[in-house]
């Protein structure tokens, strides 16, 4: 019997093999693409708040093993690790302040138990080589001045009582009520540079909603740049002889600017 | 009964050891008994030895992070002692996720699934792929890519902290290794797995198969999650020299005919015969 189909050539051994290697990379590559995206944006929530002494994000990121020994050391259950559905980096610790804040232990427990040293015990010394929770870096508390009820001229100073640095990290601002002549504001005012960023105060805060929250730094501060200069600091003058002034001044006159414009504009017509 | 526990032995001591070391962690968390603190991440036994996954370590070592002393001796330990008792020791004595998907394998016996679906779709080596991949991974994002995803740590926290969303985790693997894949998540995909099996490539603890007393009942190849490693039945009279062998003595205890017994490697007993 014969038949119409030709029989196949066997595909050689060395073929097949190159075949096979090139579909597992393909594959590989494939897998590796949806990994990675997934892993991406699992790991770029940016209002994690972490533990006191953490590095920076990315850093922290690379470094912590996720062993819940800092959890396992804070006496106030303060710190917990991300599970699936809290849409946080997965497994690394956090807390959230409205619930319950960061105590600020004069010991900090948390920190000298990480193995991996993602919890940083040098930022946590100050300048006598001491260990010191003030200087710890977990966020910065924000007030919204829309719904502090201070800010209405009600009188509420819960979060200035609550904070452990208070009258450096948080001050309360008088300001005369024009509206009604005789009463006074008294506004929470928080200073980044004393603020740790415990949340406190957000626990503390009397609004259904916390009128003043934490925020990692990164978030929280904004950021003016170069150009604008206080006038009035110190260092103020050196700052000025040290800026390059060029890109102030106009490159090109600005016929030649206008010329190009029109110039342009003929090869249309 | 006797005859019962004694067929059970190895299992039962299996069991064992998982939910001690379960415990051990739970009772450092929960009432700080602190025998074993942290989880199979990194720990810290009697708060002076330092344990660490070498994998994991291996993961920050590739995102660039600095390691510091206290992991890498961790890690070493932890390495050096899985490289004498037989690398996936790990994953049949220790691991939890080995028990959902034992007991996923347990099922598709008794139902017989895998009379149905004879042959195995995928290949056993995606699992170094997989370490591979999470390498790379992990060096272009710099974080530790896999502990991102890891099912394994994700299921041991879960335990020790909660669970979260991550029984959707386990339910998957589950479901994976029951209708889809025999053995599929830890006989395939898990890298973890993979990276044991070459931690134990040369390890001393071995099971060893006698030929002569084999009557070819298939009942260990039947029960073994990695059943190529005993290629050698009723053939030769070798030790099992894979690292992908997980040591769980399965094979051992449902051979009636005392072919397979646990022996330790020596020198003259088939390394010549050591495949992969
Ligand atoms: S400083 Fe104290 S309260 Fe704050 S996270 Fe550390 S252990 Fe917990
Ligand atoms: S102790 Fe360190 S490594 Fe462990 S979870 Fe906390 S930050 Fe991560
Ligand atoms: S977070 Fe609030 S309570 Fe804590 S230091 Fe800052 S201002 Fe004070
Ligand atoms: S506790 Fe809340 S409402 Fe009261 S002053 Fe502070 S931020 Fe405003
Ligand atoms: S293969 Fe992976 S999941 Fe399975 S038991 Fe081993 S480590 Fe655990």
């Amino acid at each position: 019997m014969k038949s119409g189909v030709t029989k196949k050539e066997p595909i050689s051994s060395r073929r097949r093999f190159f075949l096979d290697m090139a579909r597992a990379v393909g594959l590989a590559t494939l897998g590796g693409l949806t990994w990675s995206a997934y892993v991406d944006e699992v790991s770029a929530s940016k209002l994690t708040l972490r533990p006191p002494g953490a590095l920076k994000e990315e850093d922290f990121l690379a470094t912590c093993i996720k062993c819940g020994m800092c959890v396992e050391a804070c006496p106030f259950d303060t710190l917990m690790l991300a599970k699936p559905g809290e849409n946080k980096p997965l497994g690394t610790p956090y807390f959230i302040p409205r619930e319950i804040p960061c105590y600020m232990c004069p010991d900090i427990p948390c920190v000298p138990v990480c193995p991996t040293g993602a919890l940083d015990i040098k930022s946590l010394k100050s300048e006598k080589k001491e260990l010191d929770i003030n200087e710890a870096d977990m966020g910065l508390a924000v007030v919204d001045a829309e719904n502090c009820i201070a800010f209405w001229g009600i009188q509420c100073d819960a979060c200035y009582r609550a904070c452990p640095i208070l009258g450096e990290a948080i001050t309360i601002e008088y300001s005369k009520n024009e509206r009604t002549g005789k009463h006074a504001f008294m506004k929470p005012i928080v200073h980044a540079n004393a603020c740790t960023g415990c949340g406190l105060c957000e626990r503390a805060c009397v609004t259904e909603k916390a009128a003043i929250f934490v925020l990692p730094r990164e978030v929280a501060l904004g950021k003016a740049g170069d150009y604008y200069i206080k006038g009035w600091d110190k260092n103020d003058e050196k700052r000025l002889e040290n800026t390059n002034s060029e890109h102030l001044k106009q490159k090109k006159d600005s016929k030649s600017v206008l010329d190009s414009l029109n110039s342009g504009m003929e090869g249309l017509y | 009964m006797k005859t019962l526990i004694y067929k059970h032995r190895y299992l039962i001591l299996r069991r064992f050891t998982q939910v001690l070391v379960m415990a051990l962690y739970i009772i450092a968390n929960v009432y700080g008994i602190n025998i074993l603190m942290g989880n199979l991440s990194s720990s810290m036994f009697l708060g002076l030895i330092p344990l660490s996954d070498p994998y994991a370590v291996l993961q920050m070592f590739s995102a660039g992070a600095i390691l510091t002393f206290d992991i890498i001796i961790g890690a070493l330990i932890i390495m050096t002692f899985y490289a004498i008792v037989g690398g996936r020791v790990f994953c049949s004595w220790v691991c939890p996720v080995n028990m959902i998907t034992d007991l996923a394998n347990y099922l598709r016996r008794t139902f017989g699934f895998n009379q149905i679906q004879k042959k195995q779709p995928a290949s056993r080596n995606i699992r170094y792929w997989v370490i591979g991949l999470s390498l790379i991974i992990s060096f272009v994002l710099g974080i530790t890519a896999f502990e991102f995803i890891s099912p394994i740590s994700m299921m041991h926290r879960g335990i020790i902290f909660g669970l979260g969303l991550g029984w959707a985790a386990m339910l998957v693997i589950f479901l994976f290794d029951l209708f889809v894949l025999k053995n599929g998540w830890c006989g395939h995909i898990c890298p973890l797995g993979g990276f044991y099996s070459l931690v134990g490539r040369f390890s001393l603890i071995r099971v060893k198969h006698d030929a002569d007393k084999c009557t070819a009942c298939m009942e260990c190849k039947e029960v073994c999650p990695e059943m190529q490693v005993l290629h050698m039945v009723t053939k030769e009279s070798i030790p099992v020299l894979s690292g992908e062998c997980t040591n769980c003595a399965r094979c051992i205890e449902v051979c009636d005919d005392d072919a397979l017994i646990f022996s330790i490697r020596n020198k003259n007993n088939g390394e010549k015969n050591e495949i992969n």
